[in-house]
C-alpha cells in the first residue's frame, strides 16, 4: 500500500507540474500582455504594475517566471478577475462547493438508479427486460444534456410548475455562506425558516441533478451489466450454484459485491465526465457553480479567470481520481500489486 | 458513502414535510417581492452613473431627493424639502427641509440624528467641490452633473440654518429644479461620511449605501442578488413589503422562464409578449417612455468625420423595417432625438426619408464610390430604447450592403461595451438615451453637448459650438416660445450634421404576476417599489390544499 500511495503521489506531482506549465503558457498564448493576463490587473497604475512585474519576476528568463508563478499558486494567489476585479481564489472557493454539491447529488442519483438497473439487466440477460433497459440507456446516453435540461425546465417548471427552474435556493431565504455547500449551510444557519429553506433547496437541486445524472447513469447501467454478466459466468458462482445456494443468496452474497468492485473504479472516471456535464447544466439552470462562472469568463474574455479556473478544476478532478483509486485499492487488494499505474 | 445516503434520506424526508409547513413559507413570500432585473448595478450611488440599470436598483429604493415629480403632468412636488422659493432673478433658490427624516439603520451605520442641512450640503458639495473629502472617491466622475455643467452653474450651496439651504446660481437656469428632481440628485448622510472618514473606509459610501429611501440595503452579491429590507422609520408611511429582492438575470429567456415558473414576481424587459398575455395569472404592462434609440457615429474616426457619409447612411437605412422587426411595431419612428410628445418638439421638422439611390450618390460625392467597410457596435443587452440591438445591427448590415458598405457587427459584455465606447474605440454604435426628467434639455445637453464628450456620455464625440450655444440660450430664457424656437434650431442643426441617426422612441415593458399591485414603472427615470403590495395568496392556497386532500381520500373510501 505504501508503494502504491507513493506512486500515486508521484503521478499527482508530475501531472500538476504539467498542468501548471500548461496554464502558465496560456498567459503567453492569450492576446495581450502576459503579466496582465496572469495577474488580471487591467486597471493597475504604472507603479502597481511595476510591483506586480517584480512579484512575477517578468524580467528574468522563462524558468524563473515559471517558478514565481508556482510560488503564487502555492500561496493561493490566482490573480484577480479581469471582469469583476475580485480575488479569483475567493471566487473559486465560493463557487466550487456548489459544483461539488450538485455533482455529488447527481453521482448518487446516477449510481442508485444505474447500478441496480444494470444488475437487473444482467440477471435477465437476453430477456425483454434486458433489451428494454439497454435501449433506454442508449436513448439516455444519446440525448444532449442542454436539450434535456431545457426540456426538463419546460415540462416540470413551466408547464406543471412543480419544480423551480433556476438557482440553488429561492432568493427569499437568506443563507449565510459558510462551507459553500448549501445543505450544510442551511443546517448551520439560525434562520427561523431553516426547514423551509432546506425543502426549497432540495426542490431546486432535483431537476439539475437528474439532468446531469442521466448520462452517467446509462454508463453505470452498462458497466454494472457487463461486470455482473462476467461475475455470473465465473467458476465460483458456478460452484456456489452447484452447492445448492438459492438464487438470492448467490446474487446478494457473492455476485453483487464482486461486481461492485469493478464499478467503483469507474466512478472516479465518471466523475470527471459528470463535472463536464455539470458545467453545461449549471448554465441552463443558473446554478451558481464554477462551470457557469468559467463559461461566463470565457464569454467575457477574462483570461485570468479562465487560466486559474481551468487549473483548479483539472486539479480537483485529478484529486477525485486519485481518491477513487485509493478507495478501489483499499477494497481490492489485487489492485495494489499492479506495477504500473493505469 | 453512508453520509451521502443519510443526506439523501434527509432530503427526501424534508421534501415530504414541505407540504405541511406551507404557511410560514407563505408568510415569508407574502411580504417579499422578487424582481428579475436585467443587469447588476455598477455602484449604489446614483450620483456616479447614468446607466438605467443602476438607477433602477438604487435611486428610488435607497434614496430621496429634495424635490420630486408627481402626477400625470409631472409637476414638481416637495420631497425631503417641504417647500422651496426662487428669487425673481432666478439666481437664488431656497429649500426648507422636513424635520422628521430618518436615515437607514444598518449593521454598518446607525444614525444619531435626523436629516438636516449638513446632509444636503455634503451631498451636493461632493459633486461640486474638488476639495471635498469624498469628491475623488469612486473615480470622481459625476457624469449627469458634468453633462449639465452643474459646477459652473452653482456658485455656492449655503446652509442658512439647520433646516434651510440656499443654492446660489451663476445665472438663471430653467432646468435646474428639474435636474434636482432627477434620480441622480440624491441626498447622502453627512454623519455616515464622517464615520467613514474616521474608519478610513471612504469607498464604502458608494458600496454600503445609507440613504433616506423606503428600502435599505441588506446584502449584495455581485452579479446575482441584491436584497433590500424595508426602512421602518421612513418619513412617509413605510413600504408594504418587508423584503425586496433583485434577482439579477441578464438572459432574456432566463427572466421569462423565471416569470413563468413564478420564481420572480416582476420581470424587467420581458420577451414573448404574446405568451405572457395568454397567461391569465400574468400581466404585461407598458409605459410610453421618454427615450430614443439611435445609430451613432464616432465623428472623430474616418469615414464618419465626413458629414456626407453620415447623411448617406441616414438615407440608406429603412427605419420602418427596423421598427417592425426590432420593436414589433411597439414604438414610434424617431425623427429627431426629442420624442414628439415633448412640448418642445418641432412639428415642422422635415421627415427623414428612405432613399438608397440618394445615399449612393452622396457616397460618391464624398469619395467613397467603391463603398467601404465599417464596424458597428451593437449592445448586448435589452434596453427600453432598443429591445434587440443585434437584430437591428443585422438589418442595418443588409441595408448598408445595398449601397456597397460592408458592416462588421461587434459586441461585448455590457459593462465592457460601455467602457470601450467611452474610450472611443468604436466606429459606429447602436445605443439610446432614456430621459431623467421631462425637460427637453435632457435630450440635448447630456447626449450631444461638448461637455458631454469629456464625460463620455456623448459617445459620438461630436462637438459643435453653435449647437452648444443654442442649447445654452434655451436654458437661460424663461420665455417658452423663445425656448421652443431655440430647440427647433438645435433639431435642425442635428438633422444636417447627423452625429447620430435617431431610430425609435419605444415603450418600456414589464411583466408581473397578478398578485402584485401598485405602480413600478415611470415614464422617465428609474423604477420604484415603494407603492408595491402583494395580495394574500393564503386563502386560495388553502383551497387548493383541501382539494388535494379530498382527492387523496377518495380512493381510500372506494
Amino acid at each position: 500500500m505504501l508503494v502504491f500511495t507513493f506512486r500515486r503521489l508521484n503521478l499527482f506531482l508530475f501531472t500538476m507540474l504539467v498542468l501548471t506549465l500548461l496554464s502558465f503558457s496560456l498567459s503567453f498564448l492569450f492576446p495581450g500582455d502576459a503579466i496582465i493576463n496572469v495577474s488580471g490587473a487591467v486597471n493597475a497604475t504604472p507603479t502597481q504594475l511595476l510591483s506586480i512585474r517584480a512579484a512575477y519576476q517578468s524580467d528574468e528568463n522563462l524558468f524563473w517566471q515559471y517558478i514565481a508563478y508556482l510560488q503564487h499558486i502555492a500561496n493561493g494567489e490566482l490573480g484577480i478577475s479581469m471582469a469583476s476585479q475580485s480575488q479569483i481564489s475567493t471566487e473559486i472557493l465560493n463557487l466550487l462547493p456548489a459544483t461539488i454539491e450538485l455533482s455529488l447529488v447527481a453521482l448518487v442519483i446516477a449510481m442508485f438508479v444505474g447500478i441496480p438497473l444494470g444488475f437487473i439487466a444482467a440477471i435477465k440477460h437476453n430477456k425483454p427486460a434486458d433489451n428494454i433497459i439497454l435501449s433506454v440507456s442508449m436513448l439516455g446516453y444519446s440525448i444532449p444534456v442542454f436539450w434535456l435540461g431545457l426540456l426538463a425546465i419546460l415540462t416540470f417548471s413551466i408547464n406543471f410548475g412543480w419544480l423551480p427552474s433556476a438557482g440553488q435556493i429561492s432568493l427569499l431565504f437568506e443563507i449565510e455562506l459558510i462551507t459553500g455547500i448549501q445543505f450544510i449551510d442551511i443546517l448551520l444557519s439560525d434562520s427561523p425558516y431553516k426547514w423551509q429553506a432546506f425543502g426549497d433547496a432540495t426542490a431546486h437541486i432535483i431537476l439539475p441533478a437528474c439532468v446531469i445524472a442521466v448520462a452517467p447513469a446509462t454508463i453505470f447501467i452498462r458497466l454494472a451489466r457487463t461486470s455482473m454478466i462476467e461475475v455470473l459466468g465465473t467458476s465460483y458462482i458456478r460452484a456456489a450454484r452447484s452447492k445448492g445456494l438459492t438464487f438470492q443468496q448467490i446474487i446478494f452474497r457473492h455476485a453483487i459485491r464482486n461486481a461492485l468492485i469493478k464499478i467503483i473504479r469507474h466512478v472516479g472516471l465518471q466523475f470527471a465526465n459528470l463535472v463536464t456535464i455539470a458545467m453545461v447544466t449549471e448554465v441552463i439552470f443558473s446554478w451558481p457553480g464554477i462551470g457557469r462562472w468559467l463559461i461566463e469568463s470565457i464569454y467575457q474574455r477574462d483570461y485570468t479567470a479562465i487560466q486559474s479556473g481551468l487549473l483548479v478544476l483539472s486539479c480537483f478532478i485529478f484529486v477525485v481520481h486519485i481518491l477513487t483509486d485509493f478507495i478501489y485499492a483499499a477494497l481490492n487488494p489485487l489492485a495494489r500489486g499492479k506495477k504500473h499505474g493505469s | 458513502m453512508n453520509n451521502i445516503k443519510l443526506t439523501l434520506i434527509v432530503c427526501l424526508a424534508s421534501l415530504l414535510t414541505l407540504g405541511c409547513s406551507d404557511e410560514s413559507i407563505l408568510s415569508l413570500s407574502e411580504h417579499s417581492v422578487i424582481y428579475c432585473a436585467e443587469g447588476s448595478p455598477e455602484t449604489f450611488n446614483p450620483q456616479l452613473v447614468t446607466s438605467g440599470t443602476t438607477i433602477d436598483a438604487t435611486s428610488n429604493q435607497l434614496y430621496n431627493r429634495l424635490i420630486t415629480y408627481h402626477g400625470k403632468d409631472n409637476a414638481l412636488t416637495p420631497a425631503l424639502a417641504k417647500s422651496w422659493h426662487v428669487t425673481r432673478d432666478g439666481k437664488k433658490i431656497t429649500f426648507y427641509l422636513r424635520k422628521d427624516v430618518a436615515f437607514h439603520q444598518t449593521d454598518y451605520f446607525s444614525a444619531t440624528r435626523f436629516l438636516n442641512a449638513d446632509d444636503v450640503v455634503f451631498s451636493f458639495n461632493r459633486i461640486l467641490n474638488p476639495q471635498h473629502p469624498f469628491h475623488r472617491v469612486s473615480g470622481g466622475s459625476y457624469p449627469f452633473f458634468q453633462n449639465i455643467a452643474l459646477s459652473a452653474l452653482v456658485e455656492q450651496v449655503e446652509k442658512i440654518n439647520d433646516y434651510t439651504i440656499r443654492f446660489h446660481l451663476a445665472h438663471a437656469d430653467n432646468s435646474f429644479l428639474a435636474n434636482l428632481a432627477t434620480d441622480y440628485a440624491i441626498i447622502l448622510s453627512a454623519e455616515y461620511g464622517d464615520q467613514l472618514v474616521e474608519q478610513k473606509l471612504k469607498a464604502n459610501i458608494d458600496t454600503h449605501p445609507i440613504g433616506t429611501g423606503p428600502f435599505k440595503l441588506k446584502e449584495y452579491r455581485v452579479g446575482s442578488v441584491i436584497r433590500f429590507y424595508r426602512h421602518e422609520q421612513y418619513w412617509q408611511p413605510p413600504a408594504q413589503i418587508e423584503q425586496l429582492v433583485f434577482d439579477i438575470t441578464p438572459s432574456n429567456t432566463g427572466r421569462l422562464t423565471k416569470l413563468l415558473a413564478k420564481e420572480c414576481d416582476i420581470s424587467a424587459y420581458p420577451i414573448a409578449h404574446e405568451k405572457i398575455k395568454q397567461r391569465e395569472d400574468l400581466t404585461l404592462e407598458a409605459v410610453t417612455a421618454l427615450n430614443v434609440g439611435y445609430f451613432g457615429f464616432n465623428v472623430t474616426k474616418p469615414p464618419f468625420n465626413n458629414k456626407l457619409v453620415r447623411q448617406a447612411l441616414s438615407y440608406a437605412i429603412n427605419k420602418k423595417v427596423l421598427l417592425e422587426a426590432v420593436y414589433q411595431g411597439k414604438a414610434e419612428l424617431a425623427n429627431t432625438v426629442l420624442p414628439n410628445s415633448s412640448w418642445a418638439y418641432d412639428k415642422t421638422l422635415a421627415r427623414q426619408e428612405f432613399n438608397p439611390a440618394l445615399a449612393k450618390s452622396l457616397l460618391e460625392v464624398a469619395g467613397y464610390s467603391q463603398g467601404f467597410s465599417m464596424d458597428l457596435w451593437a449592445m448586448p443587452v435589452q434596453r427600453p430604447y432598443n429591445p434587440n440591438a443585434i437584430t437591428m445591427a443585422k438589418l442595418i448590415q443588409s441595408d448598408l450592403k445595398n449601397i456597397g458598405i460592408k458592416v462588421k457587427i461587434v459586441s461585448y459584455e455590457w459593462n465592457t461595451f460601455l467602457h470601450r465606447l467611452k474610450l472611443g474605440e468604436h466606429q459606429s454604435f447602436l445605443l439610446g438615451w432614456s430621459a431623467d426628467h421631462p425637460d427637453p434639455d435632457n435630450f440635448f445637453s447630456p447626449m450631444l453637448s461638448c461637455s458631454a464628450t469629456h464625460t463620455g456620455s456623448n459617445r459620438t464625440f461630436w462637438c459643435n459650438e453653435t449647437y452648444d450655444d443654442i442649447i445654452q440660450k434655451a436654458l437661460q430664457t424663461t420665455n417658452i416660445s423663445q425656448r421652443k424656437k431655440y430647440y427647433a434650431q438645435a433639431m435642425k442643426l442635428l438633422a444636417q450634421e447627423l452625429p447620430l441617426i435617431p431610430i425609435a422612441h419605444s415603450k418600456r415593458y414589464q411583466a408581473r404576476v397578478n398578485s402584485i399591485k401598485g405602480d413600478v414603472l415611470a415614464p422617465f427615470g428609474g423604477i420604484s417599489f415603494y407603492q408595491i403590495s402583494k395580495t394574500s395568496l393564503l386563502g386560495n392556497k388553502n383551497q387548493v390544499n383541501e382539494v388535494n386532500q379530498n382527492n387523496l381520500l377518495d380512493p381510500g373510501e372506494d
